[in-house]
């Protein structure tokens, strides 16, 4: 089978549904089963050998990982090539590790299996069964997609089988090579050796040989206790180019004849231009030429230029009126539709007991009622959007970070009008992601300008402002909170109703706008309905609100929403019913021990319970997301230039950590990056378009304001969990639950700087 | 118009007004400076004018007298640049993106003040953004850039 026929059948197979989908989900050890083709086949060096999708290796002994995830900063091309090299017995420091092509054969299966409306710890036959089979959100992503926390636990099993199975045909044919029989021959270094006599052979004096024989039926798999890489800190293989300026970013790329550009996009989501005058741009030195662009993100123009500069100063010099939005026009508005939203009835995601049962009888002085909300809010990586294409002899390349290349291939296709053959899609490094890179519309704005350019590729650059413009935006979300608390304090009832635009409505709007959203959105809850927490009457309802502003994927998802909800309101019924935040937390969370050691943990790290000095405080959250257990202390101080962060302390259950140093360094840069949003971002409106513009209005935390870590992982749940993202969800409200605990103020709407000033 | 960079001289046709960071990157193929904002707002394009940082982003070429140097030549004979070298020991950068501009923030803190404190990095390094949250570890680095400078390595 050729790869454009199966990147035909399974185009198909997704528009067909989930049926179809799932046969090919459950297929996960392809490099012996082979249901997908090596993609390394068709593009091997001169004596280069490849074994299966994730290694090969030349006949000078150059050992090379393919790591198939985007790395945008998170360390994944090492933790993934290290599960390689881990069994095939080489060091970091001796292989080359490439991102590899596009290709259904690095399917993300796990991606897929949180989908479903169970909890991570919910291990019935229901919520198995349907992990197996996949929920809206794995629809969309079905193809090879970095995101979701997903990356080791995908990988786990399938690179440390695919390192294996070279391995043991490297010995294979070592033995055959030496007259040694496999069982007393080792392997070292990128060596099979025999030690009783001496001989040896280098991988790559066999690895044609090795490549060419059958893939092992049994692999065998190194005990945990064996490990030489993996569960150890190890030094990133990307750490040397990021200190010395090597050009590894898209924006970065350099070819040959190159054009540049930059785009001029609607500033109203969807809204086309009711007129425009674009002769003074036009007219502008180095201007090339302004093409008009329309993409499902929107419309806009397009300005091909001799470079960058020339380009950003045309796309100023346009001169365009926009059509009015189909959404309300400002943030007052918006608020209004969200708020009418909670009124209406959304889907119960959790409903143990009987709830209203529970509140109908209860004394007011037992009840809890609080109202939340939370703004939009955008990416802001530090590298704004870009792509590179060139559009020649009917051959489109597409050089950009991205986290779903098979996306980009599939939409780049489509928008140019050849078949996805015909595309080639070259993966760069990120400067950061966070969620932004799982969308296209870079990479789709250079594809249609390289239909301008007469072959020659485009550099196509956004300006800051025209990123932080035109983003799939973190929902806004308001929540409507109550709690009947027992005579002893502890919550008998809660009802949560939350109400935010739907993520999977506006993501398959953007990328697939033949598809109906099916079932409700469990992102508007997730980190609320989900939690391990035991309350007899606990109800979370989800609905959602029809604002159409683009949304999508921000750095743990809903619940970097939800988890400020949930955990801000428990604080609250913990102070209502004088009960120790800590204690209260334990308490409910008592059927799951890896929750309580969690939180005991972060605790007794940050000395929780013992007395501070006046002006300080200290506020915890827990959040279990993305399958990991995390608990964060945030210690506040009150000083003359404003509210300080002095102190984080996070302790994180990952069930297996793989790497603890990238996993100690992504928890507090996930953690930094929720507190920078709920100290002082947010996206608002006016007039239909987004107010802020750059760093000046949408800042994030610098380093004087950055306060010590201190981090704990934690290995006592017997599932592995995610790393990217789980720091954040309680990062904000630890340190609002701080900010009550210093000042009496509880700050319910994000961001906390509309009610207190950082330092 | 006439520029050293990185020791090298380029002669380049350009509109006076164009900032650095885009002579750089689009004329003379420099991508070591990152471009982040165009305000000077992140500091990802951060190079040295005469030994002193600024932001390229917002520096007109034509207003640019003296020797420029970036990223990509503060190493010597081969060796990395002490600030590079305990970047690289303290393991700082995650996506990379913005460590260009904070190096270069650091090599020019450190030409300042041979040993300096938390408020000394706290005043240096302001300016540069970095949204991974690689705070702790640059300011870790520079500490240990301090010692291995000063220790002549």
């Amino acid at each position: 089978m050729t790869m454009a026929s199966v990147g035909k059948i399974a185009r198909r197979t997704f528009l067909i549904g989930a049926a179809a989908i799932a046969g090919g989900v459950a297929v996960g050890y392809y490099y012996y089963r082979k249901p997908y083709p090596n993609p390394l086949e068709g593009d091997l060096a001169a004596g280069e050998a490849t074994f299966n999708p994730y290694v090969k290796i030349g006949a000078d002994n150059t050992i090379t990982i393919v790591a198939p995830r985007a790395e945008m900063g998170q360390g994944i091309s090492t933790t993934l090539a290290a599960m390689v090299a881990e069994e095939l017995d080489v060091g970091l420091d001796r292989i080359k590790v490439e991102h590899g092509p596009a290709s259904y054969a690095y399917y993300n299966a796990t991606i897929l299996e949180e989908g479903g409306p169970f909890a991570f710890f919910d291990e019935s036959m229901t919520a198995q069964a349907m992990r197996a089979g996949m929920g809206v959100v794995g629809k969309l992503l079905a193809f090879q997609a970095t995101g979701g926390s997903t990356s080791t636990r995908d990988g786990f099993d399938e690179m440390r089988q695919a390192g294996a199975a070279a391995r043991q045909m490297l010995v294979a044919a070592a033995a055959q090579r030496l007259g040694i029989a496999a069982a007393e021959l080792e392997t070292a270094d990128g060596r099979v050796l025999h030690k009783a006599s001496g001989k040896s052979v280098t991988y790559g004096a066999v690895a044609a040989a090795a490549a060419a024989m059958a893939p092992p039926a049994d692999i065998r798999l190194k005990d945990k206790a064996d490990w030489k890489l993996l569960g150890k800190p190890q030094k990133r293989i990307d750490m040397l180019a990021k200190v010395t300026g090597a050009p590894i970013f898209g924006i970065d790329v350099t070819l040959p004849d190159m054009l540049y550009g930059t785009v001029k996009m609607s500033p109203r989501f969807w809204a086309k231009p009711v007129k425009a005058d674009l002769s003074k741009a036009e007219k502008m030195p180095g201007v090339i030429r302004i093409v008009p662009i329309e993409t499902n993100y929107g419309h806009g123009f397009g300005i091909v230029a001799e470079n960058t500069w020339a380009a950003f100063k045309a796309a100023e010099a346009i001169d365009a009126e926009w059509a009015d939005p189909e959404y309300p026009l400002d943030s007052a508005a918006i608020s209004d539709v969200l708020k009418q939203a909670l009124g209406t009835k959304g889907s119960e995601m959790r409903d143990d007991g009987d709830v209203d049962t529970a509140f109908a009888d209860a004394p007011r002085e037992r009840i809890v009622e609080a109202d939340y909300a939370v703004p939009y809010l955008a990416h802001a990586t530090m590298e704004p959007m870009n792509a590179t294409a060139r559009l020649k002899d009917g051959i489109l390349d597409i050089w950009c970070g991205n986290q779903a290349p098979t996306l980009v291939r599939q939409l780049c296709a489509n928008a140019v009008g050849i078949e996805q053959d015909k595309v080639s899609v070259h993966t760069t490094f990120m400067g950061g992601g966070f969620g932004r890179r799982v969308e296209v519309d870079y990479a789709l704005c250079a594809a249609l300008m390289a239909q301008e350019t007469a072959g020659r590729p485009i550099k196509v650059v956004w300006t800051r402002e025209e990123d932080m413009r035109h983003d799939a935006y973190r929902p806004a979300s308001v929540g409507k909170f109550q709690a009947r608390l027992g005579d002893d304090g502890m919550p008998v009832a809660i009802d949560m109703a939350i109400a935010s635009p739907s993520m999977i409505a506006s993501t398959l709007r953007r990328l697939f706008p033949s598809i109906s959203p099916l079932g409700p959105d469990k992102s508007i809850v997730d980190g609320a309905h989900n939690q391990p927490y035991t309350i007899p009457n606990y109800r979370v309802t989800g609905a959602a609100a029809p604002v159409s502003i683009p949304v999508g994927s921000w750095r743990s998802v809903g619940s970097s929403i939800n988890g400020f909800f949930h955990e801000g309101f428990l604080d609250e019924i913990a102070v209502a019913g004088k009960t120790d935040p800590v204690e209260l937390r334990k308490k409910l969370m008592a059927a799951y021990p890896a929750a309580v050691k969690v939180v005991e943990k972060v605790a007794e790290m940050a000395k929780w319970g013992e007395a501070l000095p006046a002006g300080k405080a200290k506020g915890m959250a827990f959040t279990l997301s993305f399958g990991s257990w995390v608990g964060e202390v945030v210690q506040v101080a009150d000083t003359p230039a404003g509210l300080l962060i002095e102190k984080v302390w996070i302790a994180a259950d990952v069930g297996t950590a793989l790497d603890p140093g990238i996993i100690e360094a992504q928890l507090i840069s996930a953690a930094i990056y929720g507190l920078s949003a709920a100290m002082g971002q947010e996206i608002t409106f006016a007039d239909g378009m987004v107010e802020q513009s750059n760093f000046h209005d949408y800042d994030a935390m610098r380093i004087f304001q950055c306060p010590a870590f201190e981090v704990a992982i934690l290995e006592n749940f017997h599932k592995m969990g995610g790393v990217g993202e789980v720091g954040t969800p309680p990062a904000a409200p630890a340190l609002a639950n701080a900010i009550f605990a210093l000042t009496g103020k509880r700050i319910r709407t994000l961001p906390l700087s509309k009610e207190v000033a950082f330092a | 118009m006439r520029l050293t960079v990185d020791g090298q001289s380029f002669d380049i046709d350009a509109d006076p007004e164009m900032p650095l960071l885009w002579a750089l990157r689009d004329l003379m193929g420099k991508t070591g400076p990152k471009f982040g904002c165009g305000i000077a707002a992140c500091g990802a394009c951060t190079v040295h004018v005469d030994g002193q940082p600024v932001r390229s982003c917002s520096l007109p070429v034509g207003q640019v007298t003296g020797v420029v140097t970036t990223i990509e030549s503060i190493g010597s004979d081969g060796k990395l640049h002490p600030v590079q070298q305990a970047w690289l020991e303290e393991q700082v950068a995650q996506c990379g993106y913005c460590q260009a501009g904070q190096i270069m923030s650091a090599v020019a803190l450190l030409d300042e003040v041979a040993d300096p404190t938390d408020a000394d990095i706290d005043n240096a390094m302001g300016g540069n953004l970095c949204r991974c949250g690689t705070y702790p570890k640059i300011r870790a680095a520079i500490k240990r850039a301090a010692v291995l400078k000063t220790a002549g390595i």
